[in-house]
């Protein structure tokens, strides 16, 4: 398949370094001078030095025979932009932005970008996941929506504990999807009573978030 | 009219001015730069000492603070920072999330300009503007010129009577 990179740091670099080794075509696209030598000379002549949110960039780039584009700057409006343009201007059929500020997410999707990736919200996951009390783990934003799927581990003295799925405080929009108890998955009903220890899954709008974490956890 | 500005350099100091002295309402948006350089001058110096609207110091980008300028009950945005894509993306945002009626980007780059046009998002190059009404201004065509050059002479001369802020 055919990638462009929109971005040389160590994310673009190291991105583009792992999809050659896996056998793929690959154009970098880095304003930097310096920045895109270096890149031609640890990878080879796949580099085009131009800023790419220059639509001229991008179709000299090749985008639109592209099978996907990814900009991963440091810079997320750039982001978007770039993502945009190779959208709208080259119909690349597949666009993925990376987010600095995991609150992005959600604009970019509105903004009719579907893939996002924030290494922030990744790090939060995994931190949260480590965490003994506080398991309560957004899984992914779920694509073409602005819904995500949100984990939860039911704790000791929490609101939900002992207490029936249908007395949950979600906000609106919210709903229990499964719940995971002892390794099998039980199918919710609003009478299901919720034990501690069971692992609650929950579709919510992004932006609920918050009250989602406040009805499991008070 | 309510109307939001996102970038406070000279262009949009000059406009929330021009605004704010017909007895419109404007809040003008500027971000928290870090650079030294921009820190020792202050912040909204191009906004006339006669401005009576709201100045908010943060990023145009950020939904918290396009709400604290009021955004969602805004007739108008306009996004006039430095940067193409953060206008933009200013732009989009109070378009396609706060619904805001009209809302116009300045894009620099004439080819960003037209594809955004085309997405229903309004742009104006300032590329292409000052190119094209100095060539006009060379070529003596009246019809393109004239009219944007009386304007703006007695925009100036409005500015200058001015007094100078202290400091």
């Amino acid at each position: 398949m055919y990638f462009i990179v929109a971005g040389a740091g160590e994310v673009g670099f190291h991105l583009a370094q792992a999809l050659l080794e896996a056998g793929h075509e690959v154009t970098v696209i880095e304003a930097d001078r310096r920045r895109a030598s270096f890149v031609q000379e640890k990878l080879g002549s796949i580099v085009l030095n131009e800023a790419a949110d220059e639509g001229r960039a991008q179709m000299e780039a090749g985008c639109s025979r592209a099978d996907a584009l990814v900009a991963v700057t440091g810079d997320d409006a750039k982001n978007l932009v770039i993502c945009q343009l190779a959208k709208y201007h080259c119909h690349t059929p597949r666009v993925i932005a990376r987010v600095n500020n995991p609150k992005n997410e959600i604009v970019f999707k509105t903004l009719g970008i579907d893939e996002t990736i924030s290494s922030t919200r990744v790090l939060m996951s995994v931190i949260e996941q480590e965490l003994p009390t506080g398991g309560f783990l957004p899984l992914m934003p779920l694509t073409g929506s602005q819904l995500e799927l949100i984990e939860a581990e039911i704790a000791p003295g929490t609101p939900p504990a002992g207490r029936t799925v249908g007395s949950l405080k979600l906000p609106s929009g919210a709903v229990v999807g499964g719940v995971v108890r002892r390794g099998k998955v039980v199918h919710p009903h609003d009478e299901t009573k919720l034990e501690v220890g069971d692992r609650v899954i929950v579709f919510a709008p992004t932006a609920t978030e918050g009250e989602v974490r406040k009805a499991l956890f008070g | 009219m309510n109307v939001v500005i996102v970038g406070c350099g000279r262009v949009g100091g000059f406009l929330a001015g021009l605004l704010d002295a017909e007895g419109h309402h404007v809040s003008v948006v500027d971000i928290a730069s870090t650079s030294p350089a921009r820190a020792e001058r202050a912040w909204f110096q191009h906004l006339p000492s006669t401005f009576k609207g709201e100045t908010i110091l943060g990023d145009g980008t950020d939904l918290e603070i396009l709400r604290q300028a009021g955004v969602e009950k805004a007739d108008a945005l306009l996004a006039l920072t430095e940067g193409d894509n953060r206008n933009l993306m200013a732009a989009q945002i109070a378009q396609k999330i706060f619904g805001v009626r009209r809302v116009i980007a300045k894009v620099n780059d004439p080819v960003r300009a037209q594809i955004y046009r085309r997405q229903g998002i309004d742009t104006f190059s300032r590329t292409t503007i000052l190119g094209t009404l100095l060539f006009a201004m060379l070529m003596e065509d009246r019809e393109v010129g004239e009219v944007l050059i009386k304007k703006s002479l007695e925009h100036e001369k409005d500015l200058a009577h001015e007094p100078a802020p202290a400091g």
